[in-house]
């Protein structure tokens, strides 16, 4: 089980790092800022996924929580682009990300009960695990404007949060 | 028409107040960027708790012995009086990465 939920993880990684690498030059800002607002658009369907698809109290108030802050980071990065008249630019990794939600989102669509609960936070935290090390390892180092960079750290706080979190509900589920 | 009394009673009641704010003192913590700032904090009972939250995002100060559980929306602050002492571990429950103490001695 361990081991399934590790190599998801793993395989989410390498699919984000290998898709900005596949651009080969560090992502520009612009490009890093679209990364990043997918990358919270794609956390908020999910969850409002399971907000249609849960029953469980716990898994409900997590999908809340992750609806609530997503918007909040990138209400503020839409602010920040707005400020910098920086235009987010789509690129590979933007439309890998997509892809790989999208193909998500309809797997977990089959699941019902239990199993659709498992799978989603599992996924919550394979993804928060992949985004957080993007974020560390690429998106932030590669930033070259100061406050478009603060605010990825903050993000990344953020989103390290939401990972120990549903390593909690992951853990309570069981 | 307002009775006679009432304004006398209104000032002594305002005596009242401000002589027992006078022994408890307000401990202001700040959270900004998922920290906590001082991560470790000393009262005593009777003071008032200010969680001072800056950021864009909502926490909570929650006790791990579940004393207590305060609600800190954006940039909003929550207060909690303090009724119980020692030291207490709390944390934010939607950033469990965001940790600190609280020493309440009586
Ligand atoms: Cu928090």
């Amino acid at each position: 089980m361990m081991f399934v939920r590790l190599s998801a993880a793993i395989a989410a990684v390498s699919l984000l790092s290998s898709a900005a690498l596949a651009q080969g030059a560090k992502p520009t800002d612009p490009q890093i800022a679209h990364i990043a607002y997918t990358a919270g658009v794609i956390d908020i369907k999910a969850a409002k996924q399971a907000l249609n698809k849960t029953r469980s109290k716990e898994v409900k108030a997590f999908a809340q929580d992750m609806v609530r802050d997503h918007e909040a980071v990138n209400k503020q990065a839409l602010d920040l682009v707005k400020k910098l008249k920086v235009k987010p630019e789509d690129n590979d990794t933007s439309r890998t990300l997509s892809k790989n939600a999208a193909d998500k989102l309809a797997e977990l669509g089959k699941l019902k009960g239990a199993a659709f609960d498992k799978a989603y936070i599992d996924n919550e935290v394979a993804y928060h695990k992949a985004v957080d090390n993007a974020l560390e390892t690429q998106l932030i180092p590669s930033a070259s404007n100061p406050e478009l960079k603060n605010l990825l750290q903050t993000g990344l706080k953020i989103f390290q949060g939401h990972e120990q979190h549903a390593e909690q509900v992951a853990a309570n589920l069981k | 028409m307002t009775p006679r009394w009432i304004l006398p009673a209104l000032t002594a009641l305002a005596f009242v107040a401000q002589s027992i704010s006078a022994h408890a003192a307000t401990i202001q913590i700040t959270m900004e960027n998922l920290a906590v700032l001082p991560p470790e904090a000393s009262a005593k009972i009777g003071d008032t708790v200010e969680w001072i939250n800056k950021d864009i995002v909502a926490h909570t100060a929650t006790a791990r012995n579940g004393d207590w559980d305060v609600m800190l929306p954006p940039n909003k602050t929550g207060t909690l009086v303090l009724k119980k002492a020692g030291t207490v571990d709390y944390y934010c429950r939607f950033h469990p990465n965001m940790k600190a103490v609280l020493k309440i001695e009586p």
